[in-house]
């Protein structure tokens, strides 16, 4: 017979638990008197709950395995909403413990007493609020396996003190058997087969790689099967990484700041192939004038993102892995010949090249700045906040794997990098970590660098700082007349050289290319996590761009590129 | 479009709530709702009436057989229907034609005393509205309708 809160260790040890990110409090104080007393798995006391959710999420996308957090009830639990959220919407696998008041307590607004499960049910794939000490072991057995099974995503165990205090028999279930959860792996192979007829009939076929080829671990079997039918591909934010950078036939991004290419070839394409990815607007812009000439394949362990959005002709549930790797055995005998098509799409690239910008000697750009990390760093682990400097990080930097980039893409989540960075150092050890934040994101979970520092961890972290709040400042140049409401931080701005110090990090501020190459080569030999504020050029935007609501071949390109095509 | 479904899902605290908030956090409409255990099971069935084009209808049983507690989820099926309705009217009235009105309506007197009777009638939704109808001319002074109950055929 042992305790509850010996139960959750004995537990996180059996899962393979080697890093859980938490916060104590009163009503999670007899779990962590149990951490205290195990060696099983370290626990990373991060300085703000948010940070831990956004910590295990950061874990769980650079490791493929499930990230855990650990809070207490009330604020501890609140906090973690914003992380949560974040790892639903990117399908992260996740398991968050909150600590709730004792059952006796529930339903008295005692102190630090909150509904935890019926806040973070929109935003969980499961939740469980645990009633007695009998459950614990099978309902901690089936979080891990909702977390990282069928659609991956975030599953929250609510624990009342009490629970944890009392002890009971630990029996922990060797696998689970639910009756109402049985993920549907196996694609349909009549639709297969129909699918592949239509491939094999199709002029202008395309993939559209999502999110669900990284969670699925599905990179090789979509290599392979874009090497024998030299099918082009386009892909999502979520999915770079999926095909190399330098693929022949990787059209790289598409959507809102996508590239001309990719944009074109989705709204040209006559067979398009969705793989784990969910027709986002930001990849539609108006869904009436999305690839309107195609027939639509869409291809998901999540039956409900098919035919959400865009009306699915070819609908088929199961991994994308095993879905694509059918398709292929299907298509394996036939000789694609798609020159022609190949020929149109190296035609928009010639016209406007994926992707472009105008470089400067007076001032830094942040699209040089990016490149250069990509030059001295190509296997570098690649986080990123959200803003400008996401897209042209999406842009610009050369990935060439899968689960080398964990940036928020579903929910846009300010204040994720640090704490995210935090989780991929733990993931990948002795590997470069850096993170790429805007100055005004950077803010947003800063106290997170002391946790880097505790931990003796190493992240290098660039702050492409144009004092502004970049994307919605662009947003009020092009459609608002300028009026920059509320984004000018010029003059506002903390002396982050001095900041970063303060919490015990190496920092640099640098205006020029020589300062920068100088500090990035400094930051690469430095033990410590380092801090490069870098002054960058204060209205470039990020082009192409889709305004909202447009279709997405309608692009505001960059202007120079323009100009140079019509002389 | 009137729409019927019938939600079988683990009998557990808090699964009700997660059928709901599917339908609040998306907008969409409950007309009415009941539940109840099912017997000699760890399953409740969870039956209700919505409204929707097809889209929508899709969306919603997509999204109610993605919830971790659903285990099936009954819809676009030929469904026994049958709603409960009790009527409370005054009996210090004219009552000429009610005993006709309920033999017509299956219906039955469920309670009386010496201010007022309460009638109960099972049958459809339509009937029921039907019911509601015609018996407005005993000046009803309260009335409760059940939600629908539904089972497959």
């Amino acid at each position: 017979m042992i305790t509850g809160a010996k139960m959750i260790c004995e537990a996180l040890k059996l899962e393979g638990v080697e890093v859980v990110f938490g916060y104590p409090g009163g009503a999670a104080l007899n779990i962590y008197d149990e951490l205290y007393k195990q060696n099983d798995f370290k626990h990373v006391l991060v300085r703000h709950e948010q940070g831990a959710a956004h910590a295990a999420d950061g874990y769980a996308r650079a490791s493929g395995k499930v990230g855990v957090a650990i809070v207490t009830s009330g604020p501890g639990f609140t906090n973690t909403l914003t992380g949560i959220a974040t790892a639903y919407a990117d399908s992260i696998p996740m398991v968050l413990i909150s600590a709730q008041v004792a059952n006796s307590l529930i339903g008295t607004d005692a102190f630090q007493e909150i509904d935890a499960v019926g806040m973070s049910r929109p935003c969980v794939k499961h939740s469980y609020l645990v009633k007695t000490i009998e459950e614990l072991p099978r309902v901690l057995k089936e979080a891990f396996f909702i977390a990282r099974s069928g659609r991956p995503g975030p599953v929250h165990i609510d624990i009342p003190k009490d629970i944890t205090a009392i002890k009971g028999e630990f029996k922990y279930p060797s696998e689970v058997n639910m009756k109402t959860y049985k993920p549907t792996y196996k694609g349909n192979p009549r639709q297969i087969k129909r699918l592949a007829s239509a491939l094999m009939e199709a002029k202008k076929p395309l993939l559209y790689i999502g999110g669900g080829c990284i969670s699925s671990n599905s990179s090789e079997a979509i290599r392979k099967f874009v090497e024998k039918t030299k099918v082009p591909a386009v892909c999502t934010l979520m999915g770079l990484g999926v095909l190399e950078h330098d693929n022949p036939y990787n059209l790289r991004m598409a959507g809102m700041h996508g590239s001309y290419r990719a944009n074109m070839a989705m709204s040209e394409c006559d067979l398009l192939i969705s793989l784990g990815a969910r027709f986002d607007d930001r990849i539609t812009g108006k869904t009436s004038e999305f690839a309107k000439l195609a027939k639509i394949a869409h291809i998901d362990i999540d039956p409900t993102s098919i035919s959400k959005i865009i009306k699915a002709d070819f609908p088929i549930v199961g991994d994308v892995g095993s879905v694509i790797s059918d398709l292929l055995d299907e298509v394996k005998e036939f000789e694609f010949d798609l020159s022609t098509w190949h020929s149109v799409l190296d035609r928009h690239e010639s016209l406007y090249p994926s992707f472009s910008y105008e470089d400067s000697d007076e001032i830094l750009k942040p699209q040089w700045v990016i490149n250069e990390c990509a030059k001295i760093t190509p296997n570098a682990n690649i986080i990123t906040d959200v803003g400008q400097h996401q897209m042209w990080v999406a842009q610009f930097f050369k990935f060439n794997e899968p689960r080398r980039l964990s940036t928020s893409g579903g929910l846009g989540t300010m204040g994720y990098s640090i704490p995210a960075a935090l989780g991929v150092a733990f993931a990948k050890n002795n590997e470069v970590v850096l993170n790429f934040a805007g100055d005004g994101s950077f803010l947003m979970n800063i106290q997170e660098l002391m946790t880097l520092t505790a931990e003796r961890k190493k992240v290098i972290n660039i702050i492409l700082n144009n004092a502004y709040l970049g994307m919605v400042r662009q947003w009020q140049t092009r459609f608002y007349n300028e009026r920059y409401s509320e984004t000018n931080l010029e003059d506002v701005q903390p002396d982050y050289e001095m900041l970063a110090r303060s919490f015990g990090c190496d920092s640099f501020r640098v205006k020029s290319k020589d300062e920068f190459i100088k500090a990035y080569h400094e930051c690469l030999k430095s033990p410590r996590t380092c801090v490069i504020d870098v002054v960058i050029s204060r209205f470039e935007d990020v082009l192409p761009m889709v305004p909202a609501g447009a279709a997405i071949y309608n692009m505001i390109l960059p202007q120079k590129l323009i100009t140079k095509d019509s002389k | 479009m009137r729409r019927a479904l019938s939600v079988i899902v683990e009998n557990q605290h808090g699964v009700l709530s997660r059928v709901v908030g599917l339908f609040s956090g998306r907008g969409y409409n409950i007309d009415s709702l009941t539940v109840a255990p099912i017997a000699g099971t760890e399953f409740s069935r969870i039956n209700i009436i919505t409204s929707g084009d097809e889209a929508v209808f899709e969306q919603i049983t997509k999204q109610l057989h993605k919830l971790i507690s659903t285990y099936k989820v009954f819809e676009d099926c030929e469904f026994v229907e049958r709603e409960c309705v009790l009527v409370k009217i005054n009996i210090d009235q004219n009552l000429a034609g009610l005993d006709s009105l309920l033999k017509g309506y299956n219906g039955t007197i469920a309670h009386s005393n010496d201010e007022y009777m309460t009638i109960c009638v099972n049958d459809t939704s339509d009937r029921v509205d039907n019911f509601l109808k015609t018996i407005k001319k005993y000046n009803p002074k309260d009335c409760a309708r059940s939600g629908v109950v539904l089972m497959e055929n």
